[in-house]
């Protein structure tokens, strides 16, 4: 579509790649420089809402007893996030929080993915607006789950007092408070798009390395050829942190509702 | 990236701001797909889980119950079976005295049968030979009576008679002969 592919069939190479690569073009109006309501970015977040949607819709539209591949695959996919996420983590309350958990899940999986499919070749998730809503998401769920359950002052007070001497309170209070209820949401959320722009910006370097070094002297071509060697190698640490970012982004929420459904701290 | 070029110089983005039209689209979009399947999908899921789990149990237990019914009935022919042989002994011990009692009373009735011929045949026998007796000594007076008549010469026969000789006489025979 553009960036990345433009660029090998252009064989031009914007080397070393910034920030701005992460900043593409309006698709409509086609080209817009500060345009972004749709953009390849959202075009692919709607994309990935839809495969998502229609996979499940249609693998779940007549469910079996006896489950047939399609169906069981979507049923692997829930059954993995609901036993060994939400059950794993919160215990039996945790089944009514594995749809949330299981979308948030596929959602994050999906976009994440967008990184290394041919075409698509970078996440939406590397734009920190998307990762912030989920994390805003858990924010608000986990904390009104807490004063849903305990009510507002007791929610409080088990989450900020630690059971500990009360001269040791004053230093330990504003710590909990500020790791709790301020960096909780930002560290999820930059967590996730750190990780996909990082992976984005490596991928960048290597592949547009080669055809920089390549146009810089014939001579280099075997270094190019290293350099593209190493994007494919990336490509794979990329799909394991993939994989990895959307399991962690889904196991934090749900051990952040594990601490506010706690009884004590 | 030619395209970006054109624009040249530092970057215009910060990274780490998010843009508010993303934040828009994202929350729409994953609203959305939130809605279509925490409301379609997964409860559905849990439904059939949970009907596969009912199925499976339900299965567990009717299989239970048809093998507790499989052991009752084959108890129960296991009983009938060892009545039937039961009975079937007694059956065969009662033919077997059955048999033992007809036998016996065929022979007895056989015994008897042959003693009342035995008996039969020895008193026909004893009154044939009383008539033979009879008609002898008949017969023997008379020709001894004649025969004597003959040698004397004379007519004894009524006196004979009268005096009862001849019987005498025979009466004397047969008791030596019978000894």
């Amino acid at each position: 579509m553009f960036g990345q592919a433009n660029v090998l069939a252009a064989g031009q190479a914007g080397f070393p790649p910034s920030v701005d690569d992460f900043y593409l073009p309006s698709i409509l109006p086609w080209g817009a420089e500060n345009s972004y309501w749709f953009t390849k970015i959202t075009a692919m977040v709607w994309i990935a809402v839809g495969v998502l949607i229609i996979f499940f819709l249609a693998s779940y539209r007549n469910p079996q007893l006896v489950p047939t591949k399609k169906q069981w695959f979507a049923e692997s996919i829930y059954g993995f996030v609901r036993n060994n996420i939400a059950v794993d983590m919160i215990g039996h309350a945790g089944v009514r929080f594995a749809p949330y958990f299981t979308t948030l899940f596929c959602f994050v999986l999906l976009t994440n993915a967008f990184a290394i499919i041919p075409l698509f070749q970078i996440s939406p998730n590397s734009h920190i607006a998307f990762p912030a809503i989920l994390a805003i998401i858990s924010y608000v769920l986990f904390n009104y789950i807490g004063i849903k359950k305990h009510g507002f002052v007791k929610y409080f007070k088990n989450s900020l007092i630690p059971p500990a001497p009360w001269y040791i309170l004053p230093l330990l209070i504003p710590i909990e408070l500020f790791s709790t209820f301020i960096v909780r949401p930002f560290s999820l959320a930059v967590r996730l798009f750190a990780n996909m722009f990082a992976g984005h910006m490596l991928l960048l370097v290597f592949t547009l390395g080669g055809f920089a070094m390549l146009s810089a002297n014939a001579w280099l071509a075997p270094v190019s050829v290293l350099s593209w060697v190493m994007t494919i190698a990336l490509t794979f640490l990329e799909f394991l942190v993939i994989c990895l970012q959307a399991y962690v982004f889904t196991v934090l929420t749900a051990s952040y509702v594990q601490g506010a459904l706690a009884e004590e701290h | 990236m030619y395209f970006l070029a054109a624009e040249g110089g530092e970057s215009a983005h910060n990274p780490i701001i998010p843009l508010w039209q993303e934040i828009v689209v994202g929350s729409v979009a994953f609203a959305v797909l939130c809605f279509v399947l925490m409301k379609f999908v997964f409860p559905r899921m849990e439904q059939t889980f949970q009907a596969r789990v009912d199925a499976i149990e339900g299965g567990i237990k009717r299989a239970e119950a048809a093998q507790a019914e499989a052991n009752q009935l084959l108890e129960q022919y296991r009983a009938q079976l060892a009545e039937a042989r039961t009975d079937a002994a007694k059956i065969r011990d009662d033919a077997r005295a059955d048999a033992e009692g007809i036998r016996q009373d065929i022979l007895a009735k056989a015994r008897e049968e042959s003693d009342r011929v035995i008996q039969a045949g020895k008193d026909a026998l004893a009154a044939e030979r009383a008539t033979i007796v009879r008609e002898l000594r008949a017969e023997v007076g008379t020709i001894a009576v004649d025969l004597a008549s003959k040698i004397v010469g004379e007519s004894l026969a009524d006196e004979a008679r009268r005096k009862g000789t001849v019987d005498r006489f025979l009466s004397g025979l047969e008791s030596t002969g019978a000894r």
